[in-house]
């Protein structure tokens, strides 16, 4: 990935600081969820469901090889050209090139997470090629010059009076205050932009390794525009993205739709295998399929993250989690955000450059019981918090690393020993007196506790611990 | 109990932070077990589980110090063959430690799990071992005010308990219970992230006291000190009116009049 290095909490305390996105992310959050639950619920064998598909990816992701190669071979069988990235910079490469080679001005793009990862966009603005996100949320966000904020939701963090003075601003349009005139506006200018595109540029959710077909799900119907009006269509595919059967669609369509959006399926399904046939009276007349690594078959070589690869990207664990609802999106950093992006941004970009969010977490698990496919967050984020502190220990500390380690030497020294253990008790005791109120909290204590009692009081340690008590209790209780 | 061959007893497992800060929780806790008739004992050995450095990525410090936890409990369990021994603990969070986390931790050390194996069978929660060992939900409390219950996470998602607690509280006579909304959502306390991004914790942790203060209770009573020892140190800054309560306090209470 091209992105800078994450700084979580910096990130995140801009974003407590902006009151109406705060807003907006508990309304969406909560729309989101509550409608997931429901259509969960809908369904009496979810469970089994969930366990199904994780099943099916457990076993996909060990044998990637495998089905990545029958994949190739199925796409090339249906007409279509089958490209490798081996990182974000071979994929833009590889694309721009498609386009270039063929004298393409204009661009349509359907909403892809892969293409935010490897930064597209920026790729093509750089070879003078013209790109428009189709999405509505893309588009906003393509306008404001800014990062999706949600997996699903890209542009969660704008309010309506916010898209209204950007279209007013950028397509110079009145103060439109109706979502239906503002989305009527993208409409009308989208609509010429299809026309004109001489290449559409997708992702995929799915691609069918048994039948070489790949799948995009959709509520807009502009995936369906940019895939089929185009001359040339380019599809950007993670290597993870793989199923091996058709007949598994059937499961996975329906989790995805029910865990992202709380529908029973999504609007739109295109089923997209090779360029447009010798019968088909429309399609495009090329069809790329360009197969993203960019650090996932890193990801595959661990055992004990692997899990990461199974995600589908449905978004549940954003809406879930506690802390993406007061953090939003742009904290995370990278293109992927919430729980998903706190486990694989740091495994895509190199722990170094994100090794804040593995601890972006108050690991309460919410996201493991939501994920469709199970993937057990906590135990991922711990092994990644492992692998940040294995990382650190060779580099230079910054004080703060310091501080830190120093804290739990400590702290392990005082719990190997019960009598030293003891003997810090007591002096913790004598010492927290002149920050003791009259409540008998404390507040205001030095760093690195002022993080704690700058909003919170901190409770003090008790004059006679439970083991000094035991004695007297035993013998009051018999 | 009247149907058991062996009498049971119990080895507390009194966590780093209920020892240190919160002594009183861990004396409800043996006055609850002591009024049901277990015999209760406590190792003077014990300090910590490890969790603080396991969650902090720091796992050889955390594998050193679970180490000794391990042995320490392992050796009590097996000191009085002719009784039903458990660990109890009155922390859903450490005892998710001891039984979820130390088989990860201990995952490449085939000889530790068998400790981990042993030890993890006979730990409980203090709540999930009233309501699943002993079958008791009442146990003769009195307190009298409004409650509304916190689900501690680790608790609630990695031991799966959520319906005892609540049966527990609504055990006690003159209580009136009241759930939050929002009542399994974290109220920002996960250990070190209190500290390392506290802001954010604090956000959390200001939804969570909205709740509890919409939800009318005069009390709020969770199974865990970590989320306890937040919402209190939120409440007692804003100056908010509203007790904090371990449930084993609650169900220590025994009303105005005493026993």
């Amino acid at each position: 990935m091209g992105f800078e290095e994450v700084r979580f909490e910096k990130n995140s305390d801009k974003a407590i600081q902006n009151k109406p996105l705060q807003k907006a992310l508990v309304n969406v959050t909560d729309r989101f969820r509550t409608a997931r639950n429901k259509a969960s619920k809908e369904v009496s064998d979810w469970e089994e469901l969930r366990s199904a598909a994780r099943e099916i990816k457990k076993n996909t992701i060990a044998n990637l090889d495998k089905y990545l190669i029958m994949l190739e071979e199925k796409v090339i069988k249906a007409g279509g050209i089958v490209h490798w990235a081996k990182d974000a910079h071979e994929a833009s490469q590889i694309i721009v090139k498609i386009a270039n080679d063929r004298g393409v001005k204009l661009v349509v793009k359907s909403k892809s997470m892969a293409t935010e990862e490897i930064e597209l966009n920026s790729s093509f603005e750089d070879a003078g090629i013209k790109v428009v996100e189709t999405d509505l949320g893309e588009y906003i966000i393509q306008l404001a010059g800014e990062h999706p904020s949600h997996i699903i939701a890209p542009a969660i963090h704008k309010t309506k009076d916010d898209i209204s003075a950007l279209f007013s601003e950028k397509l110079g349009v009145p103060h439109y205050e109706k979502p239906e005139e503002l989305t009527k506006v993208a409409r009308e200018r989208l609509r010429s932009e299809f026309l004109n595109a001489d290449m559409g540029v997708s992702g995929a959710n799915f691609a069918v390794a048994e039948t070489g077909t790949i799948v995009i799900v959709e509520n807009e119907g502009n995936a369906r525009l940019t895939t089929t009006v185009p001359k040339i269509h380019v599809a950007l595919v993670g290597i993870e993205k793989l199923i091996p059967k058709y007949e598994d669609l059937s499961l996975f369509l329906s989790i995805l739709a029910r865990s992202a959006t709380g529908q029973k399926s999504s609007t739109y399904v295109s089923f997209i295998t090779g360029p447009k046939g010798p019968t088909d009276i429309d399609g495009p007349e090329e069809f790329h399929l360009v197969l993203l690594d960019n650090g996932r078959s890193g990801i595959l070589a661990s055992e004990e993250t692997r899990e990461s690869l199974y995600c589908i990207r449905c978004g549940a664990c954003l809406n879930i989690c506690p802390v993406y609802r007061h953090v939003g999106g742009h904290s995370y950093g990278g293109a992927y955000s919430g729980p998903i992006g706190a486990i694989i941004t740091p495994q895509l970009m190199g722990i170094d450059k994100a090794s804040e969010l593995p601890f972006a977490s108050s690991l309460c698990g919410a996201c493991h019981d939501v994920c469709p496919v199970k993937i057990d967050f906590p135990k991922v984020l711990l092994e990644l918090r492992k692998n940040v502190v294995e990382s650190k220990k060779l580099g230079i500390n910054s004080g703060k690393d310091l501080i830190e380690k120093l804290g739990i030497r400590f702290w392990r020294f005082t719990v190997e020993y019960e009598s030293i253990y003891k003997i810090t008790n007591k002096l913790s005791y004598y010492l927290q007196i002149p920050w003791k109120r009259s409540s008998g909290k404390l507040n205001a204590l030095p760093y690195p506790f002022s993080r704690w009692t700058d909003q919170r009081d901190f409770p003090s340690v008790a004059k006679k611990t439970f083991r000094e008590r035991w004695k007297e209790i035993k013998a009051e209780t018999g | 109990m009247t149907n058991r061959t062996r009498p049971i007893k119990v080895y507390i497992f009194i966590t780093c932070l209920v020892d240190t800060f919160f002594p009183e929780v861990g004396e409800s806790m043996v006055k609850v077990l002591n009024d049901l008739g277990v015999e209760v004992d406590f190792i003077e050995e014990q300090t910590c589980c490890g969790q603080p450095a396991f969650n902090s990525g720091y796992q050889n410090d955390a594998r050193v110090v679970a180490q000794r936890f391990l042995s320490i409990f392992e050796k009590a369990l097996n000191n009085d063959p002719n009784k039903e021994t458990y660990i109890i603990c009155p922390s859903g969070s450490c005892t998710s430690m001891v039984k979820v986390f130390y088989e990860e931790l201990f995952k490449n050390s085939p000889k530790t799990l068998k400790k981990v194996a042993r030890v993890k069978e006979s730990t409980y929660e203090f709540s999930e071992f009233l309501v699943k060992v002993l079958n008791r939900v009442d146990v003769g409390a009195e307190y009298n005010g409004v409650i509304t219950y916190h689900d501690s996470c680790h608790l609630l998602r990695e031991l799966r308990v959520k319906g005892g607690p609540r049966e527990l509280i609504k055990s006690v006579r003159c209580v009136e219970f009241r759930e939050m909304e929002m009542h399994d959502a974290c109220c920002g306390f996960g250990g070190t992230f209190s500290i390392k991004f506290p802001n954010v914790s604090v956000s959390m942790l200001d939804e969570k006291i909205e709740c509890i203060v919409n939800s009318g209770a005069d009390t709020v009573v969770s199974a865990d000190m970590g989320c306890l020892m937040n919402i209190e140190g939120a409440l007692s800054r804003r100056k908010i009116p509203i007790k904090v309560m371990h449930l084993a306090q609650l169900l220590a209470s025994r009303g105005k009049n005493g026993i």
